[in-house]
């Protein structure tokens, strides 16, 4: 295994990582969209934002790190994913944009116009970033993406029915996790009547998402056969995984146990992606740059892979830190902002 | 044959387009950014200041500022990762030849960042959580991460301007150093001048807000308080930054001896060269410019009658816009001996009386100070990017080789500026607001306004 092979295992960590929990995120958003008029849904778009308040941010990080990490890793690599992809690319930028500074700003403003005019911005951002990230996914998946700077289709490397599928497949997804993880965080804000809607949720995008993204290998198979020959042969393993733990995910809901479920529905989503990695390694770029071929540097992926695991021992124990503050503390009763007003 | 053509006639138009997303990009980032590195502190200090002498007026500023630089860093972590898209999808010729080169500044800006994300997590949410003294050691890493942050992204600037670390075999890119990539020679001026300069604009900032309040009539300690802390730092800095402003200038003259010429404007190859002011460059000569004689030769070789290089040195192709360059340094300095004057009219005034300027003009000057840093601080970086144009990567890559081929970056461009319209506009609604709304709680769900000034 060489430091290439390792670092992007990284990458793939960083990947999961920001689909775990930004993804969990943009769902919360999702959910603030639907969540109803003004007075209905203010229950919930509180639960929403003070749930994600603290730490988005932190979440958003892992973002940077993969894109950065990448073009340090694989330079023309990137090169091509960029420069093809840029369409997709700045729009998922505008969304970035459009869902930080909205949820900022509605945090800091005062009027119920000005609230609903950046929860809007922030609800719909959140559910088109995740489709134009997934689209990239997709095109990279079903090899529309070439090596070398614009050589791919601008439009068709990411409007193909396997991007689409990517693309509405992670919408569900983040919505799925988001309400999976809501479950118990609304149990933990005392509020019984949020914990029953979440839970309803959690069911219905479970089995609805699951199903749909089985359904959807079919639109793989036809447009992607690469693809769909790799995850039915080496990364097989790794779908059945995702498969089996979306099934006991729904089983926990049912049961009550929302924090246990936490684990097995983030490793449903993970294994996706890791059955993606699977099924592509070692080509990164279609039809031939492999890992070996787009490396950059080897004294730069040795010096950027130990500056990394330096960065890890600062930053575990203050990720922890930052989970377990806003995990654990319990807000009493009568300020929480769920009983006020209600 | 024919699509050699037709990429031929797509670029130069593109190539204006990406270059104005990125000027724009970087451009409102650098601002945002430069408040992300300098207001921690200046909130930190107010916040230990509370804490040390109990005094309630300290700890309803440092609450103020927290809230202001909670959407400060968001709107400065969503526009800067616009930026690191726009590196590969604008310029993937840099990208796909150096990436690995610049990566490991960027591997360290990542964590870097990482730290600053999870602590303003929690500085601003866990408040009322932690203790009093741990919420104000979570405050440190903010400081000393949005710093490293500003050091290690302007380094992988510097290298744009002093490519070193890696050698050039037939075109191929072998052998990187990362480290000497890293520390080249531009990185020690250009670092210290952008971190300075960081804090100048956070302090001009945030004190002029203050200054306009004390204008129409809120003099109460609250305001003068928050007028007096982060002037005051601002202005300790300024003849510092009027010092490393003088040695990047030296280092240009040095390393960059076109981009120079371009900042002064200078034709002609000479010995006691003048400093001139003003002017247009028009065929190859500067026009309607005061000359100050022997000046330049001065100030940028410490001798009166030193030869300085002029733009006759360089051949046509490899030319920046001589009056844009010169022009953006020119307003540079200026506002920097402007900023320095009204430092030395606060700095004279204490030593003179203990006391604040008293006349308005002082205020009206401050007032408008906070928006000066900020035009320097882009003109600042005009003359840096533009002057170092033709080239991207200084004599080895030129912008006009790295940029995307692809068509309809111009269109990309139109929806970047839309969207950062609005984004400007939003954000200076949310903060005139929020600097007129009183004890506003620091974060929302806090629910009710919380009297700031209890103790915990």
């Amino acid at each position: 295994m060489t430091v290439a092979d390792v670092l992007l295992g990284v990458l793939l960590a960083g990947l999961t990582l920001y689909t775990l929990l930004a993804g969990a995120d943009f769902g919360a958003g999702i959910w603030d969209l639907l969540a109803g008029g003004t007075r209905r849904g203010a229950a919930r778009r509180e639960l929403i934002a003070h749930s994600i308040g603290p730490v988005w941010e932190a979440n958003h990080v892992w973002l940077i790190l993969v894109i950065t990490l990448f073009w340090t890793t694989f330079p023309p690599a990137f090169a091509a994913f960029a420069s093809t992809l840029y369409i997709p690319l700045t729009l998922a930028a505008l969304g970035i944009i459009g869902r930080g500074a909205a949820f900022a700003f509605r945090k800091a403003s005062h009027t119920l116009v000005e609230q609903r005019l950046y929860g809007a911005t922030f609800a719909i951002s959140s559910l088109a970033t995740p489709f134009f990230l997934g689209t990239i996914v997709g095109a990279l998946a079903s090899g529309r993406v070439p090596p070398g700077i614009a050589e791919g289709d601008i439009w068709r490397s990411w409007l193909n029915p396997t991007s689409i599928y990517a693309g509405l497949l992670a919408i569900g997804v983040c919505a799925y996790l988001a309400a999976v993880y809501l479950i118990h965080d609304a149990r933990r804000a005392n509020a019984d009547d949020l914990v029953a809607q979440f839970r309803r949720r959690a069911l219905a995008t479970g089995v609805l998402v699951g199903a749909a993204a089985v359904a959807g290998l079919a639109v793989v198979a036809a447009d992607a056969p690469d693809l769909f020959a790799d995850l039915r042969g080496r990364a097989l393993p790794l779908v059945l995984l995702s498969l089996a733990a979306g099934i006991v995910s729904l089983v926990l809901i049912t049961t009550g146990r929302y924090r246990l479920v936490r684990v097995t529905a983030a490793l449903a989503v993970a294994a996706v992606l890791w059955a993606w990695g699977a099924a592509q390694y070692p080509v990164l770029l279609s039809p031939d740059l492999t890992v070996a071929e787009a490396a950059g540097d080897p004294t730069v992926l040795t010096t950027v892979l130990v500056v990394l695991g330096v960065g890890a021992l600062l930053l575990a124990p203050s990720l922890l830190w930052l989970f377990s503050i806003f995990q654990t503390s319990r807000r009493h009763a009568d300020t929480s902002p769920l009983k006020r007003g209600t | 044959m024919l699509t050699e053509l037709l990429a031929q006639d797509a670029v130069p138009a593109d190539l204006m387009a990406a270059r104005v997303q990125m000027a724009l990009s970087l451009g409102w980032h650098i601002v945002i950014a430069s408040f992300g590195v300098g207001m921690p502190a200046v909130t930190v200090f107010a916040e230990w200041r509370g804490l040390r002498t109990g005094d309630a007026v300290f700890t309803r500023l440092a609450k103020r500022w927290a809230k202001a630089m909670g959407v400060l860093f968001a709107v400065g972590a969503v526009s800067g990762t616009i930026l690191s898209f726009e590196m590969g999808l604008l310029w993937p010729g840099l990208m796909g030849r150096f990436g690995d080169v610049i990566g490991l500044p960027f591997a360290l800006e990542g964590i870097a960042f990482f730290v600053e994300a999870i602590f303003v997590g929690v500085y601003l949410y866990a408040w009322d959580k932690v203790p009093p003294r741990a919420h104000l050691f979570a405050g440190l890493p903010i400081c000393v991460a949005g710093v490293a942050s500003a050091f290690f992204v302007v380094s992988a600037n510097a290298w744009m301007n002093q490519p070193r670390g890696f050698d050039l075999v037939s075109g191929e890119v072998t052998n990187v150093r990362p480290w000497e990539a890293m520390f080249n020679p531009a990185t020690p001026p250009q670092t210290v001048h952008m971190i300075v300069a960081a804090f100048m604009v956070t302090g001009f900032g945030i004190a002029s807000v203050y200054a306009v309040a004390m204008l129409r009539g809120r003099r109460d300690r609250y305001h003068r308080l928050g007028f007096a802390i982060p002037f005051t730092l601002a202005a300790l800095l300024t003849p510092v930054q009027v010092v490393v402003g003088d040695w990047a200038a030296h280092f240009v003259a040095e390393y960059q001896p076109t981009k120079l010429a371009a900042m002064e404007g200078l034709a002609q190859t000479q010995a006691g060269a003048p400093l001139s002011l003003g002017g247009v460059y028009v065929d190859g000569e500067l026009r309607y410019a005061v000359e100050v004689p022997n000046a330049l030769s001065l100030l940028a070789k410490w001798d009166p009658d030193a030869v300085v290089m002029g733009l006759d040195q360089v051949p046509d192709d490899q030319e920046p816009p001589v009056t844009v360059v010169k022009w953006a340094f020119q307003l540079m300095v200026a506002i920097g001996f402007g900023l320095l004057g009204l430092s030395l009219w606060w700095a004279l005034a204490w030593w003179r009386r203990r006391g604040p300027p008293r006349s308005p003009w002082f205020l009206r000057a401050a007032a408008l100070a906070g928006i000066a840093a900020a035009v320097a601080v882009e003109a600042g970086w005009v003359v840096t990017e533009v002057g170092r144009q033709p080239w991207i990567v200084y004599g080895v890559l030129r912008t006009a080789e790295a940029v995307n081929p692809a068509p309809g970056l111009a269109t990309g461009l139109a929806l970047v500026a839309g969207v950062y319209l609005l984004l400007t506009v939003a954000t200076v609604l949310v903060l005139v607001r929020m600097a007129r709304h009183r004890d506003a709680p620091v974060a929302p769900q806090e629910g009710v306004p919380e009297p700031v000034d209890s103790p915990r």
